[in-house]
């Protein structure tokens, strides 16, 4: 039953195979048994769990249950939930009981999901490997030695282990694409604008966006369906239609089921810099594309390489105006010693936020004083916007565009916490996607040298979550990369 | 070197709190005087992960601002976060307008002074542009702690920035007289200055006489009075002009006045002025507003001043003076247009005139000493129009008619009629009975007819006096005096 899809899980429940509460006490188990070894969570609320789980299996009995109706998960600690500890991995907010759901949460419970906890990350949503949280770094399930990817890498990690069917993360720069890929499993990022970002705890406003992690697409599709929706009290929530992308997976069965449709290969991101381990499996997965149907194209993202300048300009600005709120006034931490006003921030905000933070509050604050924010926060705007017209000069050439999420599979804890430029170059396929707030999705591919797994990622067109939901099913469909678990948790 | 070698020169930021029911970016009320912070939402504390939404009320009554003063309503204008630390301030910026506000230009015609002394000048607008308002921090009553109440936090705010135009703090309070007549009859705002809906901050610096470069400027901040103003802008003038008469110079800076001394004192140099880095608020869209829009808004703009004055003194030959007076207010105006209404012009052509003439004088002067506002007179427009009519129509004389309004004023009677009736006030126009009451006049008056016939028309006035007191005021003085003279033979 662990390794069960969502509508394996569906059929169970509405069976009456199992109860809501079994399946979330299963679960839970399985948290208790796995996660001291993971850390994948940093709040496990076993009791709001179990009594979710029993309105889910009365919702059940009386036969008004959804699709996700008695499905465990987990939030990615960014999200506020309603009585229920919410840190985002900072001390900062280590004593911060949300008095409100965020809208992603509310959603998913009004859909009778089941959340199991809240999942570690890096703090503040600032990171790639899980090692800036303040409740510990976050252990790779296939190698413990190794990072889960970040900055949602409790979510990756615990859906990897399979403490939890799917859960919910965020992506900025990549966090939900990133873990996904070092964690073997499939996460989908939304086109900005799709899910609501009220009560997700703000990073960067205008890359934020929340998405979803599930062992295949169409687990991702079933928990995306719950996650949309125009949202009044988010002023960029877009105003559209909500789809049904699981349905949108359903097709007749072909022998090429992927025929016309046209997958862009940027040249940039099969030049330098990619892991030869990588390249091999991305290479051998395209060919699996082209043996379902689809075309390979050569396209072109010339200003790709300007992503991550852009990204640790614009980011960092607004992170340093986003974490203003946290000084001590108000609620989270405050320094128990302190002398005057200035002394009282100071100290709280020291003593609150991570090294991580820290210096991107310090980068954010420099490229928006007097003097340099036409150099640094202006330039950086026309960068993203160049980006963004190079997609869709590429995408009037393919359907949807493809290439490695990361340069390597994932690495050894502590090897690049020493240099977070390093660490930022491992973003290099993740970022440019949300500087022009488009769809990109993360599949397992394969693995690496090391047995690591390796991610590929599909980019689309604005909305294209469908198009790209489906390309991975069938890809799915055909192989069983996906479906493969890491033996220490098995 | 004297004064009067030196040239004032005076710019006003007024912050106009606009009347909408809910705070400009939540659902939270704006009414004033509630218990501290139970006027304050998850979005006004700023809790982690709350987002704002534009009120669209206060967009509004920006709009009728700007259209009001003939500006530019910018059909794109920009919501940016003005970033600093205090615990009043609960994101640690204010959303405010930098780059493009709201409303661009416009100019506001002033009256200055008085009688023949006074004027007409334009002063030009630089700008108006929306903005939230901070919270207040109570610092007595908590023992050497600061208390913070956040129920102002969040209230929309107008921000009218006026051009360098005026040369005396009587300019800068007719200014400020005017602007504030302006946003209250427009009812954006309502002008409360005890509870700081209405704050003038004062640019003031001096210059040689004929000097073309502007002298430094010192801000005055937060004058919640027209006295406070003028008071302000004097004591820092004289201050100025001692100072560089005294050799000095004057620093950039923002000072405070203390209406306890009546003295300004540096509050900050330039050289300690924040750095605000603006940047456009990634939570919120560009504001764009329609011509559609605009013209619905103007659709529903009410009747401006300088229209209804200039409508007075065409239609109903009102003099400047007089037209001036009662379009200061909005409630004067409306108290004299509904007053005319009620009289109607059928009666007599000067009916408008003779309303006036009450509105502005009798009216004024006793509302003036009950030291009660037009809109709380206990003598209706109704009532005084009926008052005006009788005058008109000769049943009462304008000596009666004082009486008439007084017992109107004491609740004596619902309508003038009633009080003339009751009263028997009616004025006696039957010559016969004037007659009689002449002939005992004279009789007991043998002293004064002799002075009279002696050649003092002292004399004349005097028996007119007593005749009209024998009517107890009811003869209608100019009949008796036409009956007086014939008797008397002159």
């Amino acid at each position: 039953m662990i390794n069960a899809s969502l509508p394996e899980l569906r059929r169970a429940l509405d069976t009456r195979q199992l109860s809501a509460v079994e399946l979330a006490s299963l679960f839970l188990d399985r948290i208790d048994a796995h996660n001291p070894g993971l850390n994948a969570f940093i709040t496990v609320d076993r009791d709001g769990a179990l009594a979710a789980a029993r309105a889910a299996d009365e919702r059940i009995a009386a036969g008004t249950a959804g699709a996700l109706t008695g499905i465990p998960l987990a939030h990615k600690d960014v999200f506020c939930t309603e009585g229920v500890l919410t840190t985002c991995g900072s001390k900062m907010l280590g004593n911060f009981v949300s008095p409100y759901d965020a809208h992603v949460v509310s959603l998913l419970k009004a859909a009778g999901a089941v959340c199991l906890g809240k999942a570690n990350m890096d703090e503040f949503a600032m990171g790639s490997s899980n090692e800036n949280s303040a409740f510990g770094a976050v252990k790779n399930p296939w190698n413990t030695a190794r990072v889960p990817g970040g900055s949602s890498g409790g979510s990756a990690a615990a859906v990897a282990a399979r403490l939890v069917p799917v859960a919910t993360g965020t992506d900025t720069g990549g966090s939900v694409r990133q873990p996904a890929a070092f964690c073997g499993i499939t996460g989908i990022k939304p086109s900005y604008g799709l899910v609501s970002r009220y009560g997700m705890i703000a990073y960067a406003s205008s890359l934020d966006q929340a998405g979803a992690f599930g062992a295949s697409a169409e687990d991702c599709a079933l928990l995306l369906s719950a996650m949309t929706g125009f949202d009044e009290r988010d002023s960029t929530s877009l105003e559209r239609p909500t789809e049904d992308y699981a349905a949108a997976l359903a097709a007749p069965a072909a022998a090429k089921p992927l025929e016309g449709l046209r997958i862009g290969l940027p040249r940039e991101f099969f030049a330098e810099g990619m892991a030869d381990d990588v390249r091999a499996a991305i290479e051998t997965a395209l060919d699996q594309y082209r043996a379902l149907g689809a075309t390979t194209v050569e396209v072109s993202l010339p200003n790709a390489k300007l992503a991550i300048p852009a990204y640790y300009v614009i980011a960092p600005a607004e992170c340093s105006s986003n974490l203003s709120r946290f000084d001590g006034v108000r609620y989270g931490h405050r320094a128990a010693d302190y002398g005057d006003l200035a002394d009282m921030y100071s100290k709280s905000r020291a003593e609150g936020f991570g090294a991580e933070v820290k210096r991107r509050i310090l980068v954010g604050t420099y490229v928006l004083s007097h003097g340099y924010y036409d150099a640094y926060y202006l330039q950086a705007q026309r960068l993203r916007r160049l980006i963004a017209q190079d997609f869709q000069a590429a995408l009037q050439h393919c359907d949807v565009i493809a290439g490695p999420t990361t340069p390597t599979t994932a690495w050894a804890l502590g090897e690049k916490s020493d240099d977070p430029v390093q660490m930022y170059l491992s973003d290099i396929y993740t970022i440019a996607v949300n500087l022009a707030g488009l769809p990109g999705l993360s599949h397992p591919a394969g693995f690496g040298a090391d047995g690591l797994p390796v991610g590929l990622q599909l980019i689309g067109d604005y909305f294209a979550e469908a198009r790209l939901l489906q390309a991975a099913h069938r890809f799915q469909q055909a192989t069983d990369w996906h479906a493969r678990r890491p033996a220490g948790t098995a | 070197m004297s004064r009067s070698d030196w040239e004032v020169v005076i710019g006003l930021e007024v912050h106009a709190q606009l009347n909408t029911a809910s705070k400009i970016f939540s659902g939270a009320s704006t009414a004033f005087g509630a218990e501290a912070n139970r006027q304050a939402s998850a979005v006004d504390i700023a809790l982690p992960g709350v987002l704002p939404v534009l009120n669209r009320g206060a967009v509004e009554r920006a709009i009728r601002f700007g259209l009001a003063i003939g500006a530019e309503v910018a059909e794109k204008s920009v919501f940016a976060r003005k970033n600093y630390f205090y615990p009043d301030l609960p994101k640690g910026y204010q959303i405010s307008q930098m780059d493009l506000p709201v409303v661009v230009g416009g100019e506001i015609t002033i009256r200055v002074g008085e009688g023949e002394a006074a004027y007409e000048k334009t002063v030009r607008l630089t700008r108006a542009h929306l903005e939230e308002d901070a919270g207040k921090s109570l610092h007595e009553d908590f023992h050497g702690m600061t208390g913070i109440d956040l129920n102002r936090a969040g209230t929309p705010l107008l921000e009218i920035v006026s051009e360098p135009d005026m040369r005396s703090a009587a300019e800068a309070v007719a200014y400020a007289r005017t602007l504030h007549a302006l946003v209250r009859w427009i009812d954006i705002c309502d002008g409360n200055m005890q509870e700081g809906s209405f704050r003038c901050d004062a640019n003031v610096s001096v210059r040689k006489k004929g000097a073309t470069e502007f002298g430094t400027r010192r801000e005055i901040k937060n004058l919640n009075s027209f006295r406070f103003l003028q008071q302000a802008i004097d004591f820092e003038v004289q201050w100025q002009i001692d100072t560089l008469e005294d050799g000095g110079r004057i620093q950039q800076a923002t000072v405070l006045f203390d209406p306890d001394t009546g003295e300004t004192r540096m509050m900050r140099s330039k050289e300690d002025a924040h750095d605000y880095r603006y940047f456009p608020d990634p939570d919120l869209l560009p504001l764009m507003i329609s011509p559609d829009w605009k013209a619905r808004v103007q659709a529903a703009m009410p009747e401006l001043p300088v229209a209804m004055k200039a409508r007075f003194m065409d239609d109903w030959g009102l003099s400047a003076y007089d037209a001036t007076t009662l379009t200061a207010s909005k409630e004067v105006a409306d108290f004299y247009q509904a007053t005319v209404s009620a009289a109607g012009t059928a009666l007599a052509a000067q009916l408008p005139k003779l309303c006036a003439n009450w509105v502005m004088g009798d009216l004024a002067a006793r509302l003036n000493k009950a030291e009660l506002d037009i809109t709380d007179s206990p003598v209706s427009p109704a009532q005084l129009a009926g008052l005006v009519a009788r005058i008109a129509d000769n049943t009462i004389s304008n000596a009666i008619g004082k009486k008439v309004f007084e017992a109107l004023w004491n609740g004596e009677g619902a309508t003038a009629d009633e009080v003339i009736d009751k009263q028997g006030l009616r004025q006696v126009t039957d010559s016969g009975a004037i007659e009689a009451m002449i002939d005992e006049v004279l009789a007991a008056n043998q002293k004064s007819v002799d002075e009279f016939r002696a050649g003092k028309d002292k004399a004349f006035n005097a028996l007119v006096g007593q005749v009209m007191k024998a009517s107890k005021g009811k003869a209608s003085p100019a009949q008796v005096n036409e009956l007086l003279r014939k008797k008397l033979g002159s």
